[in-house]
């Protein structure tokens, strides 16, 4: 065994190998093809467009849908592109996703860690929270937001992303905890370690793969949650998914598929970047571990 | 600590100071129109308020034709904050006075004189039990047909008059291998077409009976299933594809020359001059055959929620800015719709916008003006949508008209 | 730290802290979840309309849902998209994250081309989609213009197939996820076992039915939880691909929902398909959770 990705025991032959790296590549097509569609026709001009060849390549390249989507198209009353909303979905998302992460692994360690009477029965009850339809939360929260002061603010929305990602959190957490051999955290006991030590200098070490789990999806839902930042965001706190739908719902107006285009892909562009970066601990948090024989 | 009291100090000047000279407050403004030229508009409004001193915060919650600022607002005002202003159509405004959260703008409508310039029809959703509630900005009709006037002088096809002129054109661009229509396959779009298609077979009084009074016996008429049967033909002058496609892609369909006419509102002419094109001599704007002297609404508007009285002032500075000649002229230009109030110079409007203002005064003069149901003005959103399915089902082939009527009395009762 | 009254309060300290640190997330989950469905199943049998209003109506709000034709088509909808939905995202992202996991050169950028289509809205992505399914424009127009001229692919267009088209566009955004979830899966796994058990000539085969896939459980625990969470609340998708379309052909309970509670202005019929909905969930994840948890003890 060497290092890196070269992980697993099971060895394959040539013939399986090669099949093997075709069935990767015609899904590593199917996965690109819908980004093709647009950034092929984020940098063409309208009139391409709607000129009927969408599936082509630009015949004139430019980059002026860019341009406008982030910083001139028309998202209010004022021309002001995408960017400013960029900031006001960062200050929500990054502590939600670390509260709820951080919430998750420690729920994830007492309930597997330190399991006490009716254990399952809390793990279900937070488990089946996962559930609830958005659509039936959103005016009772509205309610209680408003009671607690905390309606149209940057921490109401954080509150809301926190109390539905918890669920979800827990679950990643406990289910990959449950596999940790118990034996580990017993002798540590023993040598008279405590609760959060124990968690600090046992589990977290080698809970890296299922942090970058908990993490891409906790930062997916809540980078890309509309309903949500529509509905309890005041106006200086809209996040960027709502600024985004402004952009491309225009009702009676002029479509521009182009700056539309553009701008998905730069809304989409921190989750992408979470996703290249946490996808190296992937593997990294791996070889921390003590998971591994 | 000593600069702890100094701030403190600076803080309870400042207050003091606040309290003394009654400085306006801002208005937050909830809405949908973030297209270019929409919010454009809509930014002469905000600049003319900063001129008088009132701060504009700027809410926009785009999506569905705004189903989900409406969606927003609930939120708002479950957690006690509403906005001061708000975009709102038809029923939406009278549901909404109806719960008591709107505030009274009678003192400025009377200073202003809106009872005599706005047509009544429209004040029906402007001011409900005698007091206006929210300021209207335009009026758009949606009995309109878009044609291609190259495609049509080609074929020698005139400007269709009736029902049966437009089956013959119809029939003559499908020989000469032409789409018909163009038509995008959404509910919405669907019931704008049946808008003018029931107008046509019933008639205004029919129109009002079935879809105003939601009379069953008319919504399962003879008549309201040979609307369905017309609905049937159109369908069949539409090209495969048409399922889910954006009304603007069917409008250049138009503008292309591939199809020859489309049924939709007057926000279609933007996409018609924004691809060069110009009114009367590259399109043709008309009402729908057989309803040339009726017009279909629907109008955008602002209600002022109450907010205890604290912001009145700019409430009635808003809506004053709102119905001003002026911003009416510049907006409507722009939007493609008419203005509000009757008496606005149509100077500034190009043919098929002087043609929708005199359309609107003459059918608002004549009693033949009524709220489109396809857009939420002629009957509560729950009855609208229930058209909707029924309309959208038999356009999709789901059941023949016979049984649509049967549906759609069906849908009706149990939506009202 | 050497006193003992300090110690005895350490000790005790220590037995109550676990509790103590998972107790806000279960405050937060009963208020917030438990105390809203209450209050929705409540709402279910008001007469709230615009907003909730307290008037006592019974069954009537169920009786209407069970009257409208299009909430069986969505119910209908549901099973059907759930079912392969979750099958075809389980299966294909298992299958990925095995090949993915035999020392494949470019792992990583592999690994982030399949998961990437998590992090884009489908505000937008859908009319990428859209197009691309679109027979006039898409897929089948280019197939055509290469020569094939018989090739049909118009799905979205068809009253019949078009919930396949959002089933297919469902597994592209999240078949990478599953994949990742299962890959993290795969490498926790102990090698020594699988070490062991080559040398007694297992083949690759029999490793993973017998030994990996077995050691995979709560991956696939987290993978049901999680796909039927998003099969449940698929919505964005359905607006932006077909908006419920052809006619009523693609609406689903989360969209029928939505638009009765906040589009029809008919709260009490939403918040009652709500109800059924949660019920029906309810009936599938208790018993499922109940087994998947109680073996572990």
């Amino acid at each position: 065994m060497s290092i890196a990705t070269q992980d697993t025991a099971i060895r394959t032959g040539r013939v399986m190998r090669t099949l093997i790296y075709l069935v990767l590549l015609l899904f590593v097509l199917f996965y690109m093809l819908p980004l093709y569609v647009m950034v092929v026709n984020s940098v063409k001009p309208l009139e391409e467009i709607t000129g009927g060849g969408m599936m082509n390549l630009p015949q004139v390249f430019t980059l002026e849908p860019w341009a406008k989507a982030w910083s001139s198209a028309q998202i209010g009353v004022e021309p002001t592109g995408l960017s400013p909303y960029f900031w006001n979905s960062i200050k929500m998302v990054v502590p939600a996703v670390a509260i709820s992460t951080v919430l998750g692994a420690l729920n994830g360690y007492v309930l597997t860690k330190w399991r006490f009477k009716y254990d399952t029965i809390v793990f279900g009850l937070i488990l089946f929270a996962c559930f609830i339809p958005f659509q039936i939360v959103l005016i009772p929260m509205a309610k209680m937001l408003g009671l607690m002061g905390l309606a149209g603010t940057t921490w109401g929305l954080v509150l809301v992303h926190v109390v539905y990602g918890v669920g979800f959190t827990t679950l990643y957490f406990r289910n990959y905890y449950a596999v940790f051999p118990t034996e580990l955290i017993r002798a540590a006991q023993i040598d008279g370690a405590g609760f959060f030590q124990i968690f600090w200098r046992i589990l977290l070490p080698s809970s890296g793969p299922i942090a970058v789990v908990s993490i891409i999806w906790q930062f997916t839902n809540i980078w890309n949650d509309f309903l949500f930042g529509a509905s309890f965001a005041g106006a200086d706190s809209q996040p960027m998914t709502v600024a985004l739908n402004n952009l491309v719902q225009a009702s009676h107006g002029v479509k521009e598929y182009n700056v539309h285009f553009a701008g998905a892909i730069l809304a989409a562009l921190p989750t992408l970047l979470v996703y290249i970066v946490a996808g190296r601990y992937f593997v990294r948090g791996l070889m921390a571990g003590s998971v591994k024989g | 600590m000593r600069s702890f009291f100094k701030t403190k100090t600076a803080i309870a000047l400042a207050l003091s100071v606040a309290a003394g000279t009654a400085t306006a407050e801002d208005v937050e403004v909830l809405h949908w129109w973030t297209s270019g030229g929409e919010a454009a508009a809509l930014n002469v409004l905000k600049q003319d308020l900063e001129g008088q001193g009132i701060g504009w915060t700027d809410m926009p919650v785009a999506g569905g034709g705004g189903e989900q600022a409406m969606t927003v607002l609930r939120a708002r005002v479950t957690a006690g904050n509403a906005p001061t202003a708000v975009q709102g159509l038809g029923f939406d405004i009278i549901d909404w006075a109806d719960q008591g959260s709107l505030a009274n703008l009678n003192d400025v409508a009377a200073a202003e004189g809106w009872d005599d310039v706005v047509p009544a029809a429209l004040q029906q959703f402007a001011k409900v039990n005698g007091e206006w509630v929210s300021a209207p900005v335009n009026v758009h009709s949606t009995n309109w047909v878009w044609a291609n006037k190259a495609v049509l002088d080609a074929n020698g096809i005139a400007m269709p008059e009736t029902w049966d002129d437009f089956v013959a054109a119809m029939d003559t661009l499908s020989a000469a291998g032409i789409t018909p229509i163009a038509h995008g396959g959404q509910a919405w779009q669907e019931a704008t077409v049946f808008d003018s298609v029931v107008m046509s077979v019933l008639g205004p009084d029919g129109y009002k009976a079935a879809f105003i009074d939601l009379d069953a016996d008319v919504l399962g008429s003879d008549g309201m299933k040979e609307a369905f049967d017309r609905m049937s033909v159109i369908r069949a002058n539409v090209d495969d594809n048409f399922s889910g496609r954006d009304w603007n892609l069917a409008t250049a369909m138009v503008i292309n020359g591939d199809a020859g006419f489309q049924m939709m509102g007057d926000w279609a002419k933007g996409e018609f001059i924004n691809a060069g094109k110009v009114p009367g001599e590259d399109f043709l704007c008309f009402r729908f055959p057989g309803t040339s002297e009726q017009v279909t609404f629907n109008a955008d508007q602002f209600m002022m929620f109450d907010q205890g009285g604290a912001v009145s002032a700019e409430q009635a500075a808003l809506a004053t800015a709102i119905l001003s000649p002026s911003f009416q002229s510049a907006f409507n230009v722009v939007k493609g719709s008419v203005p509000a109030r009757t008496d606005v110079s149509n100077e500034a409007f190009d043919a098929c916008g002087k043609k929708g203002m005199a359309d609107l005064a003459a059918a608002a003069s004549s009693g033949n003006l009524f709220g489109s149901m396809a857009h939420g003005h002629a009957n509560p959103a729950s009855v609208k949508n229930a058209i909707y399915d029924v309309v959208t089902a038999h356009f999709n082939g789901e059941y023949d008209s016979e049984t649509a009527v049967q549906e759609l009395v069906d849908a009706v009762d149990i939506a009202k | 730290m050497a006193l003992s009254t300090n110690a005895d309060f350490k000790t005790r300290l220590q037995s109550w802290l676990p509790k103590l640190v998972l107790s806000p997330s279960l405050a937060l989950v009963l208020v917030f979840v438990y105390g809203f469905i209450l209050f929705s199943v409540y709402l279910s049998f008001t007469d709230s309309r615009l907003l909730p209003s307290f008037g006592w109506v019974g069954w009537e709000n169920y009786s209407k849902l069970w009257r409208l034709s299009h909430w069986e088509i969505s119910l209908k909808n549901m099973g059907v998209f759930a079912a392969l939905y979750i099958g075809i995202c389980t299966m294909l992202g298992l299958g990925l994250a095995i090949f993915l996991d035999q020392k494949i050169r470019g792992e990583g950028m592999i690994r982030t081309i399949y998961l990437y289509p998590m992090a884009l809205s489908f505000i937008v992505t859908g009319t990428a989609w859209k197009w691309f399914l679109d027979p006039g424009i898409g897929l089948e127009n280019v197939i055509q213009s290469w020569g094939w001229t018989s090739f049909e692919f118009d799905w979205i267009k068809n009253r019949d197939y078009a919930i396949y088209t959002v089933v297919l566009a469902a597994v592209w955004q999240t078949s990478g996820f599953v994949m990742a979830m299962f890959l993290a899966g795969l490498r926790g796994i102990d090698n020594e076992i699988l070490k062991a058990a080559q040398m007694d000539g297992a083949s690759n085969w029999n490793l993973y039915r017998r030994i990996i896939i077995p050691q995979l459980r709560p991956a696939f625990l987290s993978a049901f939880v999680i796909l039927s969470h998003l099969a449940i609340k698929t919505f964005d998708l359905v607006i932006a691909l077909t908006g419920g379309g052809p006619g009523r052909a693609t609406e689903l309970p989360a969209t029928f929902m939505y638009s009765y509670t906040f589009s029809r202005n008919q709260m009490g019929i939403g918040a009652a398909s709500a109800t059924i909905m949660l019920m029906t969930i309810a009936a599938i994840m208790i018993p499922y959770l109940y087994a998947e948890l109680r073996e572990k003890k």
